[in-house]
C-alpha cells in the first residue's frame, strides 16, 4: 500500500541519465523547473514535454512507474484545479448556481495542471534516476562556496542524506506495524475522520519509538566510526566532471534557450 | 478448522524492476491441533508464505482455503478470519503503543467488538498463558525487558483468542534462556488448548524438540514436507541449502559411522542421550521404560 509512492524513491537500471554527474542533472532540473514558469504560451510547454519525453526515454525508466508515483498528488492537482476554475475573475463562460467558469480562470486552470503535473514528472525523474547518495554528494558540492557564508554545508548534506535514506526504511516499517496491527483487528480504512486519526495512534506510536531508536543506533555507530563532520574527510567517489557531463550541460542549456524563447513568443 | 494453500504464488514488485518470485507453487494442507515448523533460510519465503494465512498478503496465483472457504471471495469476512488466525510478527513488541501492558493486551480484543469486561478478561487470560508475572501488568511495556516485551506483545495477540496461532521467529534476539523460556511456553500453550500453531524459525534446534511436523521452504518452495525425523533423514541436502539438523543429528551420525549402533532418528537431545547410552549397554533408571 505505502510502497506505491514513487516520489522521491530511486529505480535501479543501467541508462545514461543514471551515469550523469548529480551535479548537472541538479542543475538540470533546476534550470527545468524555472523554465516552466516562464512560460507565457503552450508552444513553451510543448517544447518542455519534448525534452522531458526524451529524457524519460533516455532515462530507461518505464513511464508506467512514473505514472504510477503521481497519483500521490492528485488530490493536490484537483484541488488547484478546481479553485483556479472557479474563483478566477473575468468573462465568463458557464454559470451555474453561484459557481461560475471563466475564461481566464480555464486558461490558468489548465496551465496550473499541466505545470504541476510536468514539475513534479520532471523533479521525480531525477530522484529516479540518482541514487540519494550521489545526489546529497552533488549538492554538498553545489553549495560549497556557502561555506564562505559559515553555512555548515558538510553537516546539511549529512542530515539530508540520512533523512533520504530512512525514508524508505521508516516506510518499510511503517508497513510492517501496520500489518501487526491490522492483525491485531486495527482497522485504518473505515469510520469518519475522528475514528480514522485515532486508529493512527497503534501505528504512529511505535513508529517514533523505532525512528528514534534508529536514530539512536546510527548516532552510536557514526561515533564507533570516529565520525566528526566534515573537515578533511575525503571522499570514496569524488565527482569528477566528464566528457558526458559537458554534453549534458550543452544539452540543457540548449533546451533552456530554446523553450524559454518559444515560450515568451506573442502568438 | 483447517487451512489448505492449492497452489499459491507471489511475486513481491510484480510491475517494478526487481520483481521477485517470493511463493513459488505452494502447496500446503495444516490439519487442526498440529504444531508446525516452518523452516527456512532468510529469504526463503517463510514469512512471506504466514502473512497470507490471515490474508495479509494476497497471493498473485492459486487459492486458499479456510474451513473449506476461498477467502478470496468476495464476500469472505477477512477481518474475522484475522481474528481466528493470529499472526505474531518478528520483533513483535515493535509494536507495542499503550501505556501500560494491560491495556495493550486489551486493543486486539476490543477491536474485535468484545465489550470492556470481556476484553479484560480475555488480556487477564491471555497474560497469564504466556507467562507475564502479575506484578508487571500495569507497567509501561516500553520499561520491560526484552523477552518480557515479548510476551507482552505475543499475549496481544493471543487474546484474541484465536484458532490459530502463528508465530514468526519468535526468539530471534533472544538470549538462550528466553528463548528456550518462550519456546516452552509455546509448546505448554499447544498442549493444553490443543491449538494449532505454526512457529516459524531458521534455526531446527529451536523446533525440533516441539513440533510434529516440519516444512522446509528454500527459494519459495516447499523442499521437505513431513516429521521431524524424516526431515532431518537429508540433512545432507539441507545442509547444501544452508540449514543444519539439530547437533545431535550429526553426533549420532558420527558415531554410526565408527560401528556405535545408535539410532540416527533421535531428533531431542533427551532421545539421543538415551540411544547413546543403549548402544553402550547402559540404560540408566531414569531412561528405562
Amino acid at each position: 500500500m505505502l510502497r506505491d509512492i514513487t516520489l522521491g524513491q530511486y529505480y535501479q537500471t543501467e541508462s545514461v541519465i543514471h551515469r550523469l554527474d548529480p551535479r548537472v542533472k541538479l542543475g538540470g532540473t533546476l534550470g527545468y523547473i524555472i523554465s516552466l514558469f516562464f512560460f507565457r504560451n503552450f508552444l513553451g510547454y510543448g517544447v518542455a514535454a519534448v525534452f522531458l519525453a526524451t529524457v524519460i526515454g533516455l532515462s530507461h525508466v518505464p513511464f508506467r512507474f512514473i505514472v504510477k508515483g503521481m497519483k500521490a498528488i492528485v488530490f493536490l492537482l484537483l484541488i488547484t484545479v478546481t479553485f483556479n476554475l472557479f474563483l478566477t475573475p473575468g468573462t465568463e463562460v458557464v454559470s451555474v448556481w453561484r459557481l461560475t467558469i471563466t475564461v481566464e480562470g480555464l486558461r490558468t486552470a489548465v496551465t496550473m495542471a499541466i505545470r504541476l503535473t510536468m514539475l513534479i514528472i520532471g523533479s521525480s525523474l531525477m530522484t529516479l534516476t540518482t541514487t540519494p547518495n550521489n545526489l546529497t554528494d552533488g549538492m554538498e558540492s553545489m553549495m560549497k562556496p556557502l561555506k564562505a557564508l559559515r553555512v555548515p554545508v558538510h553537516e546539511v548534506a549529512m542530515i539530508m542524506s540520512i533523512a533520504l535514506r530512512f525514508i524508505p526504511i521508516l516506510l518499510e516499517e511503517t508497513d510492517k506495524i501496520m500489518k501487526a496491527q491490522i492483525a491485531r483487528g486495527a482497522d485504518f480504512e473505515t469510520g469518519n475522520i475522528v475514528r480514522r486519526a485515532r486508529a493512527l495512534v497503534p501505528l504512529l506510536v511505535p513508529l517514533f519509538i523505532s525512528a528514534f531508536r534508529r536514530a539512536n543506533d546510527l548516532a552510536m555507530a557514526m561515533e564507533a566510526r570516529c565520525y566528526r563532520g566534515g573537515e578533511g574527510r575525503t571522499k570514496m567517489k569524488p565527482l569528477v566532471y566528464q566528457r558526458r557531463d559537458r554534453l549534458g550541460q550543452i544539452c540543457i542549456l540548449a533546451y533552456l534557450a530554446i523553450s524559454i524563447t518559444a515560450g515568451r513568443l506573442r502568438l | 478448522m483447517s487451512i489448505i494453500l492449492d497452489h499459491v504464488n507471489y511475486i513481491y514488485g510484480e510491475d517494478g524492476p526487481l520483481a521477485v518470485k517470493a511463493l513459488d507453487d505452494v502447496c500446503l494442507q495444516i490439519p487442526d491441533g498440529q504444531f508446525v515448523g516452518i523452516i527456512g533460510h532468510t529469504g526463503s519465503g517463510k514469512s512471506t508464505l504466514v502473512q497470507h494465512m490471515n490474508g495479509l498478503l494476497k497471493a498473485t496465483g492459486g487459492h486458499i482455503y479456510f474451513n473449506g472457504e476461498d477467502i478470496y471471495d468476495r464476500d469472505f469476512p477477512m477481518k474475522k478470519l484475522r481474528s481466528r488466525v493470529g499472526l505474531v510478527f518478528q520483533y513483535p513488541e515493535h509494536q507495542l503503543f499503550e501505556v501500560d501492558v494491560f491495556s495493550d493486551v486489551c486493543f486486539g480484543p476490543k477491536n474485535l467488538g468484545m465489550d470492556k469486561k470481556e476484553a479484560e478478561l480475555k488480556a487477564f487470560d491471555a497474560l497469564r498463558k504466556v507467562g507475564m508475572p502479575m506484578e508487571l501488568y500495569y507497567q509501561s511495556p516500553f520499561e520491560l525487558s526484552g523477552g518480557q516485551k515479548r510476551r507482552a506483545a505475543i499475549a496481544g495477540v493471543l487474546a484474541m483468542a484465536p484458532e490459530i496461532l502463528i508465530l514468526d521467529e519468535p526468539t530471534a534476539g533472544l538470549d538462550p534462556k528466553g528463548r528456550e523460556e518462550i519456546l516452552r511456553q509455546i509448546k505448554e500453550l499447544q498442549v493444553q488448548t490443543g491449538m494449532t500453531i505454526l512457529l516459524v524459525s531458521h534455526s531446527m534446534e529451536d523446533v525440533a524438540e516441539y513440533v510434529d511436523r516440519i516444512v522446509v521452504m528454500n527459494k519459495g518452495r516447499v523442499m521437505y514436507d513431513g516429521a521431524p525425523k524424516e526431515v532431518f533423514a537429508h540433512y545432507r541436502e539441507l545442509e547444501e541449502v544452508g540449514l543444519a539438523a539439530p547437533q545431535v543429528t550429526y553426533i549420532l551420525h558420527a558415531l554410526k559411522d565408527r560401528g556405535f549402533d545408535v539410532d540416527v532418528n533421535a531428533t531431542t537431545t533427551g532421545e539421543a542421550v538415551e540411544t547413546v547410552l543403549h548402544a553402550l549397554g547402559r540404560i540408566p533408571e531414569a531412561f528405562r521404560p
